[in-house]
């Protein structure tokens, strides 16, 4: 090393170090971060708890509505009366998704006029699609309400048909979802999984 | 005697110089306290920024003490809190102190912040500390929020509900954001277990951190005072603004007062009436949370029914949500939206007088509104004091600037 290098500063390889330190550092910190946020992500246990859901359906009335929850959430499943179903044909134009053309509010097996694998069953969650709250079943017909049966929910006034469907007006924007379902037998019916034939 | 005290002195003295030559105590002591100066005409809305630390070391010390007794689990939460209020010494008025606490740290800061809005406190050099007040405002927010789900009650698990899916409005990332905020597919254990680690631990940290950084910013540039005049441009011979006078021991003996009025007032709601009527603890939270039902009536704490009323007046998710989250950061941008000359109200116009007065009422009524159910005669008026609130903000450059205002004097006006 010569006498002039003593006060020479390589400015080109000082400024490769800082670079290479701070990409270095920053690729580091991003990859860190990944654990942490990972881990915030629903876990095996929850995953696990998610797990479909046997109901046994047999001794279901027509009319008659259950409950049952299925990953923490409330699933209403309506065995729907010969009535019921003729009134879902009456009022399309005030309904936002009539045709359930928004794919992820239920698998293609109920993307149907009556939103369901059987008619008559009809299994939707029952989370209000504005801002989860739980709609209140409320069937009857009442013409001077303007009133054709269906789900009302409480907390801000959101409407649905008998097939889950979203009224116009609401804010709720879409229709109820219809989890993944099939029928094992005629009279139990597992939510939670549609693989097979449904 | 004499000579004994003096003795006593010069050990004092020696143990100060041992400290500062190691830390800068006696230094920051005058910087930030016994050589703060500021204006001599400060009035009582003043009092607001001292009153909210002295509630933020209420709610620091109570919830302490809550967190021994209290357990962040779906089965015993509720029950916890009952325990505390029944079988803890004192436990019920630990608890009632708290729950107290967070109305009057709401309380206590939308009254600091329409003190910045009458004197014009956020205008420059003070945009930062106004920025910085927003995020505290924030924090808050989000600290009030978390703490609401721990009781586990009704009101608790479906307002949760209600607030979480807002988040779902965003387009895209929606439900995914959803899911992370939850740790689940619904409001579950796991979800209380971790608002609870975010009440007690993160937002805690980050509003210490942002009423530590609100201060620094505050005292770099000095306070504003009710004639929105900068004391800093007439100092006397000794370098002490002619119109300030020292935090202590001027200010901290004003602050005392209120201090002590502010205690009784809050004593009074904590001993007779920590419900508040169904405002400060809502009735519907005497329940534990029931996955299967929904209250018939849902609404927040009456701190976020401004904002809640705003995001029921629109008939649309996205919108709903948008609407509601413009509300709650349009006041950040009040350092740019207002182009007035003047800083107070007193040499304001007739015109910036008249919004800041209509859009004081609607914001009011939209708190009220909130609390209200959702039809009718309700979100008629609802969206028409949402329209005012937007108003006010965006229309604010135009009206700021064509308001007649009247000359600001040269030093701040102290009849005392």
């Amino acid at each position: 090393m010569s006498e002039d290098d003593v006060d020479h500063i390589d400015r080109s390889r000082r400024h490769f170090l800082t670079v290479a330190t701070v990409v270095t550092g920053v690729a580091g910190a991003g990859l860190a971060t990944i654990p942490f946020l990972a881990s915030l992500k629903p876990s095996a246990r929850a995953q696990a708890l998610g797990a479909p859901v046997e109901v046994s359906i047999g001794s279901m009335q027509p009319g008659e509505m259950v409950r049952v929850m299925w990953r923490g959430k409330l699933v209403f499943i309506l065995r729907r009366t010969e009535e019921m179903l003729s009134r879902l044909s009456a009022n399309l134009d005030q309904l936002r998704d009539p045709k359930s053309e928004i794919v992820e509010q239920q698998p293609d097996y109920a993307a149907n006029d009556t939103r369901s694998v059987n008619p008559e069953f009809l299994v939707v969650v029952g989370s209000c699609t504005h801002l989860g709250c739980a709609p209140l079943e409320d069937f009857e017909v009442r013409p001077s309400d303007n009133w054709n049966g269906g789900f009302f929910c409480p907390c801000h006034g959101s409407k649905f048909d008998l097939a889950g469907r979203v009224y116009k007006g609401v804010p709720a924007p879409l229709n109820l979802q219809v989890p993944p379902h099939r029928f094992v037998r005629d009279n139990l019916l597992l939510i939670g999984l549609d693989s097979g034939a449904a | 005697m004499a000579r004994v005290e003096a003795e006593i002195g010069k050990q004092q003295s020696a143990v100060m110089k041992w400290i500062d030559d190691r830390f800068p105590w006696t230094e920051t002591m005058k910087y930030h306290i016994t050589e703060y100066y500021a204006s001599k005409n400060f009035n009582f809305w003043y009092v607001f920024g001292v009153l909210a630390m002295v509630v933020l070391v209420i709610q620091l010390v109570s919830g302490i003490f809550l967190t021994m007794n209290y357990k962040p689990a779906a089965v015993e939460a509720f029950a916890s809190v009952e325990y505390i209020m029944r079988d803890v010494e004192w436990g019920w008025l630990i608890r009632y102190m708290h729950s107290t606490g967070a109305s009057f740290f709401f309380i206590v800061v939308y009254l600091h912040m329409f003190r910045a809005m009458l004197y014009g406190s956020y205008k420059k050099p003070r945009e930062l500390i106004w920025i910085i007040g927003m995020l505290i405002f924030f924090v808050l927010m989000a600290e009030a929020f978390a703490g609401y789900l721990l009781p586990w009650g009704q009101m608790s698990y479906w307002g949760a509900q209600v607030i979480i899916s807002l988040f779902g409005a965003i387009p895209g990332v929606g439900e995914a954001l959803v899911e992370i905020i939850r740790g689940d597919y619904s409001i579950s254990d796991i979800t209380l277990n971790r608002f609870f680690a975010l009440h007690v631990i993160a937002l805690p940290l980050a509003l210490v951190a942002l009423v530590f950084v609100h201060i620094v910013a505050l005292h770099e540039v000095g306070s504003n005072n009710p004639d929105g005049v900068e004391i800093k441009n007439y100092k006397g011979a000794d370098g002490v603004p002619l119109d300030g006078v020292a935090f202590h021991p001027y200010h901290t003996s004003k602050d005392l007062v209120a201090i002590v009025i502010f205690l009784i007032i809050f004593s009074c709601v904590v001993f007779f009436a920590p419900e508040m009527g169904g405002y400060f603890l809502e009735h519907a939270n005497f329940e534990p949370a029931n996955v299967l039902a929904t209250p018939e009536h849902i609404a927040p704490v009456w701190y976020f029914t401004p904002f809640y009323a705003i995001l029921r007046a629109v008939p649309d998710k996205l919108w709903g949500a948008a609407m509601m989250g413009g509300a709650v950061l349009l006041p950040v941008f009040l350092p740019w939206l207002d182009r007035s000359r003047v800083k107070s109200i007193r040499y304001r116009g007739w015109i910036y007088k008249s919004t800041l007065t209509c859009f004081t009422i609607s914001f009011v009524m939209l708190g009220w509104l909130g609390t209200m159910p959702a039809d009718g005669p309700y979100v008629l008026a609802t969206r028409f004091c949402t329209a005012i609130y937007f108003a006010f903000f965006l229309l604010m450059p135009y009206y700021t600037t064509v308001d007649k205002t009247k000359p600001v004097p040269e030093r701040v006006i102290y009849n005392g």
